[in-house]
């Protein structure tokens, strides 16, 4: 199996423990959800096999019950990510509003197609489903965050604060 | 504004801390519910209140909660919908990003109402941020005994734990959503049995939307019968609507049900009106998965009497020249929109989020999604438009959930009432293959505006 080194910080742990609290006896496989969720954040936000494997010692699961899971919801990465991935929202109301060109805007100046990742590993382009934004469209998340009624300019200062961050973004950042 | 029963503190300054919420009354149901009521006797005024589902369905919720079995000795569970992931819909979000304690609150009376001691809000995982909101308020309810051991000193318990999902549509089905609370994947189940005898855990549950169990405070305040006074007819009460699309006030807007769609689009107190000037052209009024109708039938009926943003009134005329309210999600479209390239991308949506359970859904989408491809990248046949309408019409009805519905119903209409657009798509390829091309006109000169 894979060699790589799967990581769960002392902290991370502790909330996954006070998680698998929050159900009735023998139900902790309810928690596998979450636990994904601070999995991909503590691992480069992605799931690897190693990574889905640790989360299944930790449920008392067999493996193949985390893989079924992380596989069917699109929040979960099965693979490598940029740091930031700018999940741009596509649907009808958004793209009545402009969402394709917001889509063509960012390919063209990050110079990468969706579902790519620039060569410095920092933004990966995605395109979603409607996350509920649509009375302020056109609009992308990136980690927590939503950023809303997007211009051209808003995205280039948007891209310019995160180049400078230069920290991953999850969505299981406080904000 | 009409009246406004879930929204009217909305723009109170620190709304979302308890100690405001408090001050503006909140927490006042909780109180009357454990101190002087009964929890059949809130059923009750529920079931008074006329109060139909939030979620999409419009079922009646007192019915849904007095259907909750009661074997002793087996816990029950409350289970609130924030999944909310129908395109068009942001009501559930905007209530609870900024007025959390309202769900919390309706929350403790419904679960005091269905003796449930232990209950869940699973909120969709792209929300995260909302979910640390929640969270937030229920460590305030904790902290001040309306949540925890012996509410009130009432001998009732409470917990409220807030579940996050991980990116699917389909964890909005009820069934699909408690699979998912569970720790699987999101696969609805085969009903009967129903959650009301065999939800989660396979204990009994009762699943509402945010909405919904929102509703159930000022339900309580003021009584069943003066919530049944607001509205109009079986639509009681008021409604969230999510305003999206090409107007010029985008936004959530708490409506008394019975308003006219006409002043619902073009008042300056609700859309404005359609945005850069532009001709009003089509709607779906209730989420992605009910149909679409020209402006012409949205404004009016078939028989021309005022459409009414009612339960009843959207849905007049049938599938043929009605619509319905759905989540409330409320697309507007002006003239430049090309109603093949719309249907393709709900295509798209649908077959990107059926769950794959069941064939007539999996392999419908499918198709469905490849032949809108198709014509609207200009290699369309003039054939395929009655292929599609053969397809959506072999998944409804043949599958577990309504998401085959759902995925039908939009791509039906869409030929129905704007066949002429379908046809140019595949007469005219070269002039559809720009995504930005001048849909054709009407043929009975239907936008208006
Ligand atoms: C595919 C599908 C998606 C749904 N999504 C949602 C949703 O996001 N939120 C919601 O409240 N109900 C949703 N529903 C409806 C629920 O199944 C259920 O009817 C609802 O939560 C009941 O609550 P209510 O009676 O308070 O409306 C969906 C149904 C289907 C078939
Ligand atoms: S209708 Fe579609 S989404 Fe629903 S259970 Fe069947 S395959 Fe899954
Ligand atoms: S369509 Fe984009 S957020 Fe709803």
């Amino acid at each position: 199996m894979s060699t790589q080194q799967v990581k769960f910080s002392d902290e991370a742990l502790l909330e996954c423990q006070k998680i698998i609290k929050r159900y009735p006896e023998g139900k902790q496989k309810s928690a596998l959800i979450p636990i994904l969720h601070i999995a991909q954040a503590e691992n480069d936000g992605w799931l690897s096999s190693a990574t889905m494997d640790k989360v299944a010692d930790l449920l008392q699961l067999n493996p193949i019950e985390v893989y079924e899971v992380a596989t069917f919801y699109s929040m979960y990465n099965l693979k490598p990510v940029g740091k930031c991935i700018l999940e741009v929202c596509k649907t009808v109301p958004c793209w009545l509003n402009g969402a394709e060109d917001l889509v063509a805007y960012l390919e063209k100046k990050l110079k990468i197609k969706v579902g790519e990742t620039t060569p410095d590993g920092m933004f990966t382009i995605k395109t979603v489903e409607c996350l509920g934004s649509c009375g302020t469209a056109p609009m992308l998340q990136c980690g927590a965050n939503y950023h809303e009624n997007l211009t051209e300019s808003k995205a280039d200062a948007l891209i310019e604060k995160l180049r400078t961050e230069n920290t991953r973004k999850n969505y299981t950042d406080i904000i | 504004m009409g009246k406004q029963l879930l929204l009217e503190n909305i723009n109170v300054e620190g709304i979302r801390t308890l100690e405001v919420y408090r001050k503006m009354g909140g927490y006042a149901s909780v109180e009357k519910a454990i101190k002087t009521m009964s929890p059949d006797a809130v059923t009750e005024e529920v079931k008074k209140s006329g109060l139909r589902g939030r979620g999409g369905a419009g079922f009646p919720t007192g019915m849904k909660w007095s259907f909750l079995a009661k074997p002793a000795g087996v816990p029950r569970y409350l289970v609130c919908n924030a999944d909310e992931s129908e395109p068009g819909t942001f009501k559930d979000r905007y209530l609870m990003e900024y007025i959390p304690h309202a769900l919390i609150e309706g929350m403790i009376t419904a679960s005091f109402a269905l003796g449930a001691n232990k209950s869940f809000i699973y909120i969709r995982g792209e929300y995260f941020y909302i979910s640390r909101i929640l969270e937030h308020a229920i460590g305030e309810a904790y902290a001040a005994g309306w949540l925890g051991k012996n509410i009130l000193g009432s001998g009732f318990d409470l917990d409220l734990t807030v579940q996050v999902g991980a990116g699917a549509y389909i964890c909005g089905e009820e069934t699909a959503l408690l699979e998912s609370l569970e720790g699987k994947r999101g696969n609805p189940r085969i009903k009967p049995p129903f959650p009301a005898v065999k939800g989660l855990y396979g204990c009994p549950t009762v699943v509402n939307n945010v909405e919904t169990i929102a509703a159930v405070v000022p339900i309580v305040n003021h009584g069943g019968d003066e919530y049944a006074k607001i509205g109009l007819g079986k639509s009681t009460g008021t409604k969230l609507i999510s305003a999206s699309g090409n107007i010029n006030k985008p936004g959530v807007y708490e409506i008394e049900l019975g308003v006219p769609v006409e002043e619902f689009i073009f008042s300056d107190e609700y859309c404005g009106g359609i945005a850069n000037g532009r001709k009003f052209k089509a709607c779906v009024p209730g989420g992605s998965s009910v149909p679409i109708l020209p402006a012409d039938l949205m404004l009016k009926t078939s028989s021309g009497e005022n459409r009414l943003m009612t339960y009843e009134s959207l849905s007049e005329g049938g599938f043929a020249t009605g619509s319905m309210l759905g989540s409330g999600g409320f697309i507007v479209y002006d003239d430049r929109a090309c109603i093949v390239r719309s249907t393709y991308n709900f295509s798209h949506f649908y077959r990107h989020e059926s769950c794959g359970q069941c064939s007539p859904c999996r392999e419908g989408t499918a198709w469905m999604e490849k032949i809108l491809h198709r014509l609207e990248n200009g290699l369309g046949r003039i054939e395929d438009i009655d292929l599609l309408w053969d397809v959506q019409g072999k998944i409804e009805g043949r599958t577990i959930c309504p998401l085959g519905d759902a995925a039908a119903w939009p791509v039906a209409a869409a030929i129905r009432h704007f066949r002429h657009e379908f046809e140019y798509h595949a007469k005219y390829p070269e002039k559809v293959k720009d995504p930005k091309h001048t849909p054709p006109p009407m043929p009975s000169l239907a936008t208006v505006g």
